[in-house]
């Protein structure tokens, strides 16, 4: 499905998304499974009277969380030391798979089992595990499922959410060697569950990631659907979690607000059918050794934006994907990011910066609908956001762009109306001059076929030209 | 909607030395480029009662975005005329149904007619049912609803272009669903859309046409409600 081989460089999202948009399997796939969650989200957030009140709290919650992360992070830090954790500080995914590696490689363990982590996703942490001879087992069933068909995770939820029941069917024939399954969900989650087991039973050291970490107790907490994760954070003598710093919360009752928002935004449930939590370590219950990997990986450089700032309260529940109307046709994959959909389009270009021409690409994969807003538990205001960082890839053009970019006809047509729209002479001079122009394409009274840049807007539509009189014309005949 | 607001007992004037509200600047990423846009348009609109557009998306560029331009700036003059003016500008439905209170305009539009609400209208301005109430009190009219009316046509500006494929896509979809209805009609708040959708139905020769809600509200009976195709 990777078209990353063909292309030197990460490919853009325009760049990618000709070739998922015509993959109609695909298409069906996403555009099925999205409606079916967007359809219950919106039925299980109707039962709740008080949704924007929570919708607001969330926001409210998470701006001061982000004003005064230093010292919750120090809170943190204390509060799981305290309880027999240890906390390790990562400014990068290197140094964040350097830590992990060591503690790894002090089990002399070929094997550990992971509960779904976006984040180690992020630091691309298997592949550093297996650069050391140590396998990462994926025990999510749907990050399984990518993991088998040596896939990429294409949605925040739900990475297998591009695959439909017969792709899976076929895949676990061949990779768990029983040849008679159906294609039943419940015959293929007891496949699933009776390989992951066995893993579950031998494995010595566990990695998750986190939902939340709070401040004032040091409690970690991961929500899921199939109970997995809490084997995996349960089962292994020794317990790596790695979070973001953004996803702490300041106090134990702040869950009152988030554990009502994300269930229902996320898969649209009342609430979600395993929640754990864990403090530091217990004796002679769960792991006997906690370790905490704190990541930074450019989150601080987004907190020190003021407006992109608010795309550190995300908390992953993927409403944002699920209503998309571009993620739902291009899927996951053009993003070419862990993070894809509108979040992704806000968080992958603060993340990476914007000299990575992939990343610098999906503030425009958006037609800026502003249906990702609506839906968004915590009121990031994703629009705005997108429209900012373009604001910031044009100020870079402006600032340090080569004369090639500065030819390019989106600039030059934006400086040139930029400047005729300053003056009615000028603006009404270029409606005359567009009008005679325009001759040279008309037929039958329609456009149909533009030259260059435009051209892409006349492979499937018409446009209509100026009219022999325009409003402003017929306006001055009766004055 | 000039011919609208009249027979509605409303003075309209067009101040002709206006341009454009600079949305697709601003939206594109050139917000240096809306500062002049924008000083212009609180000078040209300044004495003006109320400040009505048929279009939801350039309402909403001066509603949500005009302060942040202004801010921009960091003058306090503009900041304060661009404050003091926003609460006159009005989408044309809004208008109608909010502020003037008037949901039956007397028009008459014997036609199949589905309702396409955009992106804007819905969720920046949030103008609700307003346009659907005044529809509903036209004449004539057969209204039919659009499956996924809330759904983005795919337009977005510059996205039609810089992200053509995705675009046409949506549009594909939009189109579907608009023939399912089998309206001969098409409306909607703005006429961007309305050119987007309108482009690919005209390509497709779809049989069906697109206009603007202001071209169902300014019919009359004494103008025998004739589609106006300019």
């Amino acid at each position: 499905m990777s078209k990353r081989s063909k292309h030197q460089r990460t490919p853009t999202f325009e760049e990618s998304a000709e070739g998922y948009l015509s993959n109609t399997q695909l298409r069906r796939n996403i555009g099925h499974a999205t409606h079916t969650i967007r359809d219950k989200r919106a039925g299980v957030v109707a039962e709740m009277p008080d949704w924007e009140k929570l919708r607001e709290a969330g926001a409210k919650l998470k701006q001061r969380t982000m004003r005064h992360l230093d010292k919750y992070l120090v809170q943190l830090e204390e509060s799981v030391q305290q309880a027999g954790g240890q906390v390790h500080w990562a400014r990068d995914a290197d140094e964040a798979n350097r830590i992990i590696l060591d503690l790894v490689k002090a089990k002399q363990v070929e094997e550990v089992v992971k509960v779904k982590s976006i984040t180690t996703d992020e630091i691309g942490l298997n592949k550093a595990l297996a650069g050391e001879g140590i396998q990462a087992l994926e025990t999510d069933l749907a990050e399984l499922i990518v993991q088998l068909a040596e896939d990429e995770p294409s949605h925040i939820l739900v990475p297998a959410i591009h695959k439909n029941r017969a792709e899976i069917r076929e895949l676990f024939r061949e990779k768990l060697g029983n040849r008679e399954l159906s294609d039943k969900p419940e015959e293929l989650a007891e496949a699933a569950r009776i390989y992951l087991r066995r893993k579950f039973l031998s494995a010595e050291v566990g990695i998750s990631g986190g939902n939340f970490a709070v401040a004032e107790t040091g409690t970690v907490s991961v929500v899921e659907s199939e109970g997995n994760g809490r084997m995996c954070t349960t089962l292994p003598n020794t317990l790596i979690s790695v979070l973001g710093i953004e996803k702490i919360i300041p106090t134990w009752r702040d869950f009152e607000v988030f554990m009502q928002l994300l269930p229902r935004s996320a898969t649209a449930e009342r609430m979600n059918p395993y929640n754990s939590f864990w403090t530091g370590v217990e004796d002679g219950d769960g792991p006997q050794e906690f370790h905490l990997v704190l990541l930074d990986n450019g989150r601080t450089k987004v907190l020190a934006d003021e407006m992109g700032r608010q795309t550190l309260h995300c908390i992953r529940c993927s409403a944002c994907l699920n209503v998309c109307p571009v993620y739902e046709r291009t899927g996951g994959h053009a993003y070419h990011s862990v993070y894809p959909g509108p979040i992704g389009a806000i968080l992958t270009p603060q993340l990476k910066g914007l000299d990575d021409p992939s990343a610098a690409s999906l503030p425009y994969a958006s037609s800026l609908c502003g249906a990702c807003y609506e839906v968004c538990p915590v009121k990031i205001n994703i629009p705005e956001v997108l429209v900012h960082l373009r604001g910031e890839i044009v100020k870079k053009k402006e600032k340090e762009g080569s004369l090639r970019e500065k030819m390019d006809p989106e600039h030059v047509a934006m400086k040139w109306m930029g400047r005729t729209f300053r003056k009615r002479s000028r603006y009404e001079r270029a409606q005359k001059v567009a009008r005679s122009g325009q001759k040279l394409f008309t037929h039958d009274g329609t456009i149909s076929k533009l030259p260059g840049e435009l051209s892409k807007w006349t492979a499937m539509r018409d446009l209509k030209p100026i009219p022999k009189q325009t409003f402003r014309e017929w306006w001055k005949t009766r004055s | 909607m000039v011919r609208l607001l009249e027979r509605l007992g409303h003075t309209v004037d067009f101040p002709m030395e206006q341009t454009c509200c600079g949305q697709m600047h601003y939206n594109t990423g050139y917000q240096e480029e809306t500062i002049p846009l924008v000083r212009r348009f609180v000078d040209v609109f300044d004495h003006a009662e109320a400040i009505v557009a048929p279009s939801a998306s350039c309402v909403g560029m001066v509603k949500e975005f005009y302060p942040k331009v202004a801010d921009l700036t960091g003058e306090d003059k503009l900041i304060q005329k661009v404050d003091e003016i926003i609460p006159r500008v009005y989408e044309l439905s809004q208008f109608l149904v909010d502020k003037l209170g008037v949901e039956d305009v007397g028009a008459y539009y014997p036609h199949r007619v589905t309702y396409h609400p955009t992106c804007h209208s819905l969720r920046m301005l949030k103008v609700g049912d307003a346009p659907l109430k005044l529809l509903r009190n036209v004449k004539g009219i057969d209204l039919v609803e659009l499956p996924a009316a809330e759904e983005c046509c795919g337009f977005g500006g510059t996205f039609a272009i810089k992200n053509a494929d995705t675009s046409m896509a949506m549009l594909g979809d939009k189109i579907r669903h608009i023939k399912d209805t089998e309206a001969e009609v098409c409306a909607a708040g703005d006429n961007s859309c309305l050119m987007h959708i309108g482009g690919a139905l005209k390509r497709q020769r779809g049989g069906v046409e697109t206009v603007h809600l202001a071209e169902i509200l300014a019919s009359t009976e004494d103008e025998n409600g004739e589609m106006d195709h300019e």
